[in-house]
């Protein structure tokens, strides 16, 4: 009813080409944003905080990262953690090695440093695509596993191999309760979706999908494969590499490699695939699908297990989450291969219909 | 789509309410404490039993009476040895039942993302054995407990030991010393004191990585067999330490020359190698497999018999059971000290039971008393001093169970405390950390 | 030696790979859950019929075993797989490591989580050859050798199956090409759930072998990811480029650590099989044996 366009005319191409083109999405979207910094910090406790909220965003945005790779270039990779790896040990090196060097200077520096690596593991895909792909970005995964643990010159010669950064900080705001850290990331998600969202719609973005589509189509139109490929690797990693330097400096505070193992590049790709690929809104919807589920489960099935009067280990609760979480995949897959932000589009546009759909 | 979508969405919503708001009826009378288990994955069959008995531990407690009639509670939460998961399991669990008292993580990887948290939370962190060696330094490291051993110390001993037995550690020069370590904090940890103490004795060791899990020990062993080490230390955990027997059963290394720290020296690292393992030493964490102390009998008497226990009844006893129960009492011997001064039969904050783990002070009386006679050796701890103790012997698998084959030893303070020092001063600065001072302890 | 084990998994890969264009992350998932079947019921099923004979409780372990991973089989294709036809690689991928989570779960809340133990009656200690002939000597293990000769088994028991019976070939039929080989007449269903069948026997023998050296418990599922090089390796499509493959991986690996590890800090076996692969995949992208696919870039 209310989520129609009657009545309202774009008169140029560039109202009719904007971010969010209906005045609707665009107030909604606001609205979310400001609830986002304004109403969440006051509704929700620490807990929801630390455990829930602040790893959905900084997942989001690695998620992000590996929607620009996977979802808009068609290059499938399981070497996200590693770029993630790559970009919060080089924002620690960078922190602890320059002096005064500022928190958010240094996230970012990893950032870059991580796309410079991507840039190098991008190179088997020049050669090969598909599941081998898949496989030349694992070996990159499992060689920054390695490299982080073994050589010591990264963890600057601790010697449990962990590391650990003080309180980070702000223009001299100091960043150490949940909610700093939220809003913090928060920011830094908005900010980084946008451009994402602008990049994807922009020259480099439509030359992405060129690639994805069919690439040799795409070569004969003049977008060269290399340029292309090699700027999705890099941006992708640069995300990636801030989401890993987040995920390291405000959400664990001290980590090893283990953080960033393939587990983690996995769990990337099925948010991806679950949110829906090549879909921005695809990441946050696969993050939080993918964040919450577990924890969900986890604090779900004790609960339904005193209904019926059993009490229920936690060993079998953890299986039972396993069992529920791999079939809901499947389950996912099976019923919309396109992910959740498929099914939002659906919603949306039976909504922009409603109530006469013919 | 959806409807389904809709019905998601609110059960996720209602589910997060519901995690909000139901703050559950909270009594005075009972101290709480999270239990941050693994009983699935890769470490499971190791961590079970530790669970168990430190469960069991506080349900006995119960029935004995609670401490001056406080009662202890205890949620569990599935770690699976992640250290993500574990960080989400300490948020869920810290601010349930008014509040943890103390937590134990069970791994070395969480005890380093929590001890960035625990100063905050004002929440003890008591790792039994694990966790970070330099943390014994109680003025930097104000929130951590690495009670009755270190990795340092473990070191320690067992360089002792094999000094011992080749006549004097100055025997040990020339001598070649391999550690295979489960490649992650905790298998690096023993390396800073193994290279001081090869700077001392003159021997070489060699640092074998093995990534996790461990059932890839194949070209380790090759690399062993190659160089013939003298000796080779086992700091491995769950699969990795069977597989590093049944490796050095396949390349023919002599299992009487492997020393396990005491994570690797338990019976489900053992029991199915079997006759494979006989010869094979490790660490005992002061206790061993203890099927014959009064404390495992009351455990079986008044709890098991009663259909009460935690897992089966075999298992009380064993070594890491043992382990959970020991790291169960340290932190209820604590709740008792901190209700001394704060109050009898009061429940305890977090801070006080600070206080109570730093003024631990368990005497041979004391322990005989929990049943713990021959089980253990006295705990004392102080502000500056977390970890209270510094005893260990060795124990030997003869194929069917484990036997104590030493006396006690005593880890070395000259060696193990300049490291300390050393290494916690540095983390201090690191951190911005202004050491506790005597004078702060006395508050 | 291990490679022999890096290969049996590989085979799996190939085999799924080849009949469905399913990359079967979920593989080391099944040799989980059959090494789980097996060493549980090998300790059950005495207990139950009451009677001792070791070599009758294995036999009877692992028919029951079989009958569980056909079953396993069945499900996967009838609850999943059927459903996800024509999907394009990744979707399939993130299905079958859906499919691994399952199974992980379940296997560990029917049969547990601890270590079991296999016993089929290997010998573990090794023998020492040619000890006069030069230093050291050459240390075989039998156990590997044994385990070498039940895989070799396997292979050629395989390679009679596809290239002897009609079943065999339909199968190669519709690996070659799916719509061809329906417009003959021949049911892919049933063809899929055989060759989920047949991958599960693979799986079974794998997970019977590791979990005779390593005991059967969780860390099993990991050794799929150790078995992606050698698909890479030997080509996604050929059967012997998974046994040759295998080999090479497991020698390379071994000897990699052996004398390069101790220069950059050792443990490099993992990532060292993955460059290996790499670098093939680099100059001969369809791997050793593999098909020439014109998907080159």
């Amino acid at each position: 009813m209310f989520y129609r366009e009657n009545g309202q005319f774009k008169t140029s191409y560039k109202a009719d080409q904007q971010v969010f083109a209906i005045p609707q999405d665009r107030w909604a979207i606001l609205a979310l944003v400001v609830f986002a910094f304004v109403g969440v910090p006051m509704l929700v406790d620490e807990y929801m905080f630390r455990a829930i909220l602040v790893p959905f965003l900084i997942l989001s945005l690695a998620a992000l990262g590996v929607n620009i790779l996977v979802g808009y270039c068609g290059q499938i990779t399981l070497g996200a953690g590693a770029s993630m790896a790559v970009g919060a040990y080089a924002a620690y090196n960078f922190m602890i090695r320059i002096d005064g060097m500022p928190a958010l200077a240094s996230i970012l520096l990893g950032g870059l440093m991580a796309a410079a690596v991507g840039i190098v593991f991008g190179v088997p895909s020049l050669r090969v695509r598909g599941l081998y792909l898949a496989v030349a970005t694992l070996a990159a995964q499992f060689f920054c596993d390695w490299a982080f643990l073994r050589i010591r010159w990264f963890t600057n010669d601790s010697s449990s191999g962990s590391v650990s950064v003080p309180d980070i900080s702000l223009f001299g705001w100091t960043i150490n309760s949940p909610t700093d850290k939220y809003l913090f990331c928060l920011g830094i998600l908005v900010v980084f979706s946008l451009m994402a969202k602008n990049l994807v719609r922009g020259n480099m973005g439509r030359q992405w999908m060129a690639i994805r589509d069919m690439d040799v189509a795409a070569t004969v139109i003049g977008i060269r494969p290399m340029y292309s490929k090699l700027t999705a690797f890099a941006v992708s990693s640069f995300y990636l590499g801030v989401a890993g330097a987040l995920w390291g400096f405000v959400n664990l505070g001290s980590w090893e490699p283990a953080a960033f193992s393939i587990d983690r590049s996995l769990q990337l790709l099925f948010m991806v695939i679950i949110g829906g690929m090549g879909a921005i809104s695809g990441s946050f919807f696969g993050a939080a699908f993918i964040v919450i589920l577990p924890i969900f489960l986890n604090q779900m099935l004790p609960l339904v297990g005193s209904l019926f009067g059993l009490e229920v280990s936690i060993a079998l609760v953890s299986h039972v989450e396993f069992i529920i979480f791999g079939s809901l995949i499947v389950f996912f897959l099976i019923v919309e291969p396109h992910g959740i932000a498929r099914l939002w589009a659906t919603g949306r546009e039976k909504l922009r219909l409603w109530p006469f759909p013919h | 789509m959806k409807l389904r979508k809709l019905a998601i969405a609110a059960s996720l919503a209602a589910v997060g309410l519901s995690a909000v708001f139901t703050t559950p009826a909270f009594a005075a009378e009972e101290q709480f404490f999270p239990v941050l288990a693994y009983r699935t994955g890769a470490y499971a069959p190791n961590g079970t039993p530790w669970a168990n008995g430190f469960v069991d531990y506080m349900k006995l407690t119960n029935v004995r009476g609670g401490v001056n009639g406080v009662k202890m509670i205890w949620e569990e939460c599935e770690t699976g040895y992640a250290t993500d998961r574990g960080v989400e399991c300490y948020e869920r669990l810290k601010g349930k039942h008014g509040g943890a008292t103390a937590v134990q993580p069970l791994s070395t990887g969480i005890t380093f993302a929590l001890t960035e948290k625990a100063p905050v939370d004002k929440i003890p962190v008591i790792t039994a054995g694990y966790g970070r060696s330099e943390s014994q330094n109680g003025a930097v490291f104000g929130w951590n407990f690495p009670l009755v051993g270190t990795y340092w110390m473990g070191a320690d001993v067992l360089v002792q030991h094999i000094g011992k037995k080749e006549g004097g550690l100055d025997k040990l020069k020339g001598k070649k010393i391999a550690l295979v370590y489960h490649d992650s904090p905790y298998g690096k940890e023993p390396i800073a004191l193994l290279q001081e103490r090869a700077k001392m004795h003159g021997f070489d060791v060699q640092l074998l990585p093995v990534a996790h899990p461990g059932v890839e020990q194949k070209a380790t062993w090759l690399q062993i067999r190659q160089s013939k080490p003298d000796y080779v230390f086992l700091w491995g955990w769950g699969v990795m330490n069977s597989t590093s027997i049944k490796e050095a059963q396949a390349t023919g290394y002599p299992r009487e020359k492997m020393y396990g720290v005491w994570w690797s020296g338990a019976e489900p690292d053992v029991k199915d190698v079997g006759d494979g393992a006989k010869g094979y030493n490790a660490l005992a964490m002061q206790h061993g497999a203890e099927p014959n102390s009064k404390v495992v009998k009351e455990i079986l008497e008044k709890l098991h018999a009663k259909g009460q226990g935690t897992g089966p009844k075999e298992e009380v006893g064993q070594v890491l059971y043992m382990r959970g129960l020991i790291s169960s009492m340290l932190q209820v011997e604590a709740v008792r000290v901190a209700q001394s001064r704060y109050g009898k039969g009061k429940r305890i904050t977090g801070e006080q039971m600070r206080w109570g783990l730093e003024n631990l002070n368990l005497d041979q009386k004391a322990l005989d008393g929990m049943g713990l006679a021959g089980v253990m050796r006295p705990v004392q701890t102080s502000c500056l001093d977390h970890m209270g103790s510094a005893w260990a012997r060795i124990h030997t698998w003869d194929g069917k169970k484990w036997n104590f084959t030493s006396d006690w030893y005593q880890g070395d303070e000259k060696v193990l405390r300049p490291l300390v020092m050393l290494t916690s001063a540095k983390y201090a600065e690191e951190k911005k950390i202004k050491p506790r001072t005597p004078e702060d302890c006395k508050k | 030696m291990s490679g022999m084990l890096y290969s049996l998994v590989a085979l799996g890969f190939v085999l799924i790979f080849k009949a469905s264009g399913v990359f079967n992350f979920a593989q080391g998932a099944m040799v989980l859950f059959a090494a789980l079947a097996m060493a549980r019921f090998s300790e059950w099923i005495p207990d139950w019929l009451g009677m001792e004979n070791l070599f009758v409780a294995n036999l009877l372990a692992f028919a029951v075993s079989v009958v569980i991973m056909f079953v396993v089989a069945w499900l996967i294709e009838r609850l999943a797989l059927r459903y996800l036809v024509n999907q394009d690689g990744a979707t399939l991928l993130m299905a079958t490591l859906g499919i691994a989570y399952v199974l992980d779960g379940i296997g560990q809340t029917i049969f547990g989580s601890d270590i079991y133990k296999i016993d089929v009656g290997m010998p573990k200690e090794p023998v020492m050859m040619l000890e006069s002939v030069f230093e050291g000597g050459i240390l075989i293990n039998k156990e590997d050798f044994i385990a070498a000769l039940i895989a070799a088994l396997l292979v050629i028991s395989l390679s009679i199956f596809f290239q002897k019976t009609a079943t065999g070939r339909a199968l190669r039929a519709v690996a070659d090409d799916h719509q061809a080989a329906q417009s003959i007449g021949i049911p892919l269903d049933r063809i899929w759930v055989i060759v989920w069948c047949v991958a599960g026997i693979t799986a079974l023998v794998a997970g019977i072998i590791w979990g005779s050296k390593l005991g059967v418990q969780f860390s099993l599922s990991t050794i799929a990811l150790r078995a992606l090089p050698v698909v890479i390796l030997g080509g996604l499509t050929s059967v012997p480029g998974a046994i040759i493959g295998g080999l090479i991986i497991g020698v390379g690996e071994k000897l990699s650590e052996v004398f390069l590890g101790p220069y950059v800090g050792g443990g490099i076996e993992i990532w060292f099989a993955y460059m290996l692969a790499l670098v093939f995949l680099l100059f001969r992208p369809q791997g050793l044996f593999g098909e020439k696919i014109i998907d080159r870039v």
